[in-house]
């Protein structure tokens, strides 16, 4: 037998039957309240059942505010769809975690933080960013709400396996890039559709050295390289983060597991598809200046010239990206004027990420005319933030500690970045419109968008 | 779901790559809990632009929607096919797109046209420079033709599985439940670490007076 890639291991042991389309097993459906009404609905629709209730877990957080909570919300839409959630799921037997519970916050940040995501499992959910999972060596993708409802009724999908890539990471990033850098730079180098039809595999020492929620945020941003997910293989960085997690196997199970999950690795003469060796030696932090996440540069650099693109295609959507967000070639990023600063979403708003941009923050004042927000990925991490203090840090120095859920990363709970003005964003995208009708987003890290609210100006660090 | 054999209309260009779900409809959209009525929700704000070519009036009636390459990049929302749907559109012919928008056509009875890319500006062309081009897509046949751009039978890709159910107007849930036995089966043979759910739906915190 050929040596395998972790991908095609994983596969095979879901197929239940099938050629080139294949009916796979799911082992994990996450489910939201915004892809999921109208399957719910397809399922009453046609008297079906959700068949693994056990498999299968909700939670609010597109549409929640994460200002004021006070029911009955002011959004009438948003509350309906929260309210009929809870119906769905109290219809269909399916655990959810709403609103104003210990357990909510965004469906990418809680699966792992339960110990629901882990080594050689299949995990579904209707949202692109579903990828973050695979960090843990699972083959985990987002899905449309017609696949939903198919993973309720039936517990598997039918899809191709994806073919495979192996983006192999070398070097020793600079202290002050961080995972979120390195996801920019991947998608910079390879572009937004490199890895389409691919299923990518990060591998290399920036990977070994990376922690658990540095190797989300990079899963979590294969979605905008164009691939169907990322993943990496499970290791003791791995093993550690899970030990102990609530759902995650105990005692005498726990070590069978782990041993088993140290088995989770491509062969090393496995053959990829397609191979992506980069060298990212002394990377510093980086910042979009366009309205697609390829579209990124260095944060001490400046704003790429179009006419230097050799590629039409690209020279023409640069030129398109430079006049919505009203920027000019060779314009200093350092010179763009911030206007909001978002720190959160399912790519960074874990516990690692608030300490980093809190350790920036500390003792310092958010520059003049900037509006600063800290939105926790979740209530529990909310309150281990609080635990730690966090809070203060952020709260002292001008920043508003908010409520967990998706928030500006999505704009559609209220929280948007004001047309025409530009944002610091540690989201995951810089599309047109995508934090409110205008809204000009850079990405970057938690780090520097900490920077960035103190200074006033795009920046990596304050000693800049 | 309807059974398609092939689709002959006019076609609505849009000449752009890399056009994401975003702009195909806005996420306020998909606060709705409908599974239909998302015709005004397509290209929402490039339609504020009067010149915009959905809406010239003789684009109107359109079936088939001429994009550039990398189309429905983005998120996963399904709300994009269905606006596409309901606009009346029933196939996109793109030289590429991305890859959950792609699989998400079929299930809701969309045709992903993937033309090579010169065949792709040819028909952008022709379609661009006159509204009442039409466009053929032959699913059995598997060829798209547009003789006013010089297209003519010229093969398109689609996955044989999307292709076998758009041919036979098949539900995908049906055809996975043909096989309960062997779902079964695996079922019964999971390793033993895989992880459970309680069903349960968690009480909201005491006096945070949550509907529930």
């Amino acid at each position: 037998m050929a040596e395998r890639t972790l991908v095609e291991r994983i596969w095979a042991e879901h197929v239940i039957e099938g050629t080139g389309e294949e009916l796979i097993f799911i082992d994990m459906h996450l489910v939201h309240e915004i892809t999921s009404p109208q399957a719910f609905e397809g399922l009453r629709d046609t008297g079906r059942r959700v068949r693994r209730p056990d498999l299968t877990i909700a939670t609010a957080d597109h549409d929640v505010p994460t200002s004021s909570r006070q029911v009955p919300l002011a959004d009438e839409i948003g509350r309906r769809q929260l309210m009929l959630q809870i119906r769905n799921c109290r219809e269909f037997g399916v655990e959810l975690h709403p609103m104003n519970s210990l357990g909510q916050g965004i469906v990418h940040v809680i699966g792992p933080q339960m110990g629901l995501t882990l080594p050689g499992m299949t995990i579904v959910c209707g949202d692109s960013h579903t990828a973050t999972h695979g960090a843990f060596g699972a083959v985990a993708f987002g899905i449309g709400t017609s696949q939903v409802e198919h993973v309720l009724a039936t517990q598997t999908l039918r899809m191709a396996k994806p073919k495979s890539m192996l983006v192999r990471l070398d070097g020793t990033i600079s202290p002050q890039a961080t995972a979120k850098d390195v996801a920019l730079a991947v998608i910079r180098a390879i572009g937004t559709d490199g890895g389409t039809g691919h299923l990518i595999e990060f591998q290399g020492p920036v990977i070994d050295r990376m922690s658990m929620e540095g190797r989300m945020t990079l899963c979590n941003m294969a979605i905008e390289a164009g691939a169907r997910s990322g993943l990496i293989a499970p290791d003791e960085t791995t093993f550690a983060y899970l030990e102990g997690r609530e759902r995650a196997p105990q005692g005498a199970d726990w070590e069978r597991a782990r041993a088993e999950w140290s088995t989770y690795r491509s062969a090393p003469d496995a053959v990829f598809d397609t191979v992506v060796e980069l060298d990212l030696d002394g990377l510093g932090p980086q910042v979009t200046w366009g309205t697609n996440p390829g579209q990124t540069t260095d944060i001490d650099g400046a704003v790429p010239d179009p006419a230097a693109l050799a590629d039409p295609v690209a020279r023409e959507a640069a030129v398109r990206a430079l006049d919505y967000m009203g920027l000019r070639p060779g314009q200093r990023i350092a010179e763009i004027p911030i206007r909001t600063v978002f720190i959160g979403s399912c790519t960074n708003g874990r516990l690692e990420d608030l300490r980093a941009a809190a350790e920036v923050v500390k003792g310092h004042t958010v520059a003049d005319g900037i509006t600063a927000l800290v939105v926790p990925g979740s209530e529990k991490i909310k309150r281990q933030a609080e635990a730690e203090g966090l809070h203060e840090v952020f709260t002292a120095a001008g920043f508003q500690w908010r409520n967990p859920g998706c928030s500006m990363c999505i704009a559609m709970n209220g929280d948007v970045v004001e047309p025409g003005t530009h944002a610091a964003s540690t989201s995951n995208r810089n599309f047109e419109g995508r934090q409110g009708p205008g809204a000009r987003t850079h990405l970057v890290s938690p780090r520097s968008a900490a920077a960035t609210a103190i200074s006033g100006r795009l920046a990596a660090s304050l000693a800049d | 779901m309807d059974k398609i054999d092939s689709i002959t209309g006019t076609a609505v260009p849009i000449d752009a790559s890399d056009v994401d779900t975003d702009q195909i409809i806005p996420a306020v959209w998909m606060k709705r809990v409908e599974r239909t009525g998302f015709q005004d929700g397509l290209f929402a704000k490039w339609r504020r632009d009067p010149g915009f070519v959905l809406n010239q009036p003789e684009r109107r009636g359109a079936t088939i929607l001429v994009a550039g390459p990398n189309f429905g990049c983005g998120s996963s929302r399904e709300h994009a096919p269905w606006a596409l749907r309901d606009y009346g559109f029933k196939a996109i012919i793109a030289p590429s797109f991305a890859d959950i928008f792609r699989n998400n056509l079929p299930n809701i009875g969309l045709v992903p046209v993937t033309l090579d890319e010169a065949s792709c500006r040819k028909v952008m062309a022709a379609v661009t420079a006159d509204a009442a081009t039409p466009v053929t897509v032959d699913l059995v046949a598997r060829t798209v033709t547009c003789t006013a751009a010089g297209v003519v039978d010229v093969p398109f890709v689609i996955e044989e599985n999307a292709r076998y159910r758009l041919i036979n107007g098949k539900d995908l849930i049906d055809l996975a439940l043909d096989f309960d036995e062997q779902i079964r089966r695996h079922e019964e043979r999971r390793p033993f670490w895989m992880p459970r759910t309680n069903g349960q739906v968690e009480p909201a915190f005491e006096l945070s007076g949550v509907e529930q």
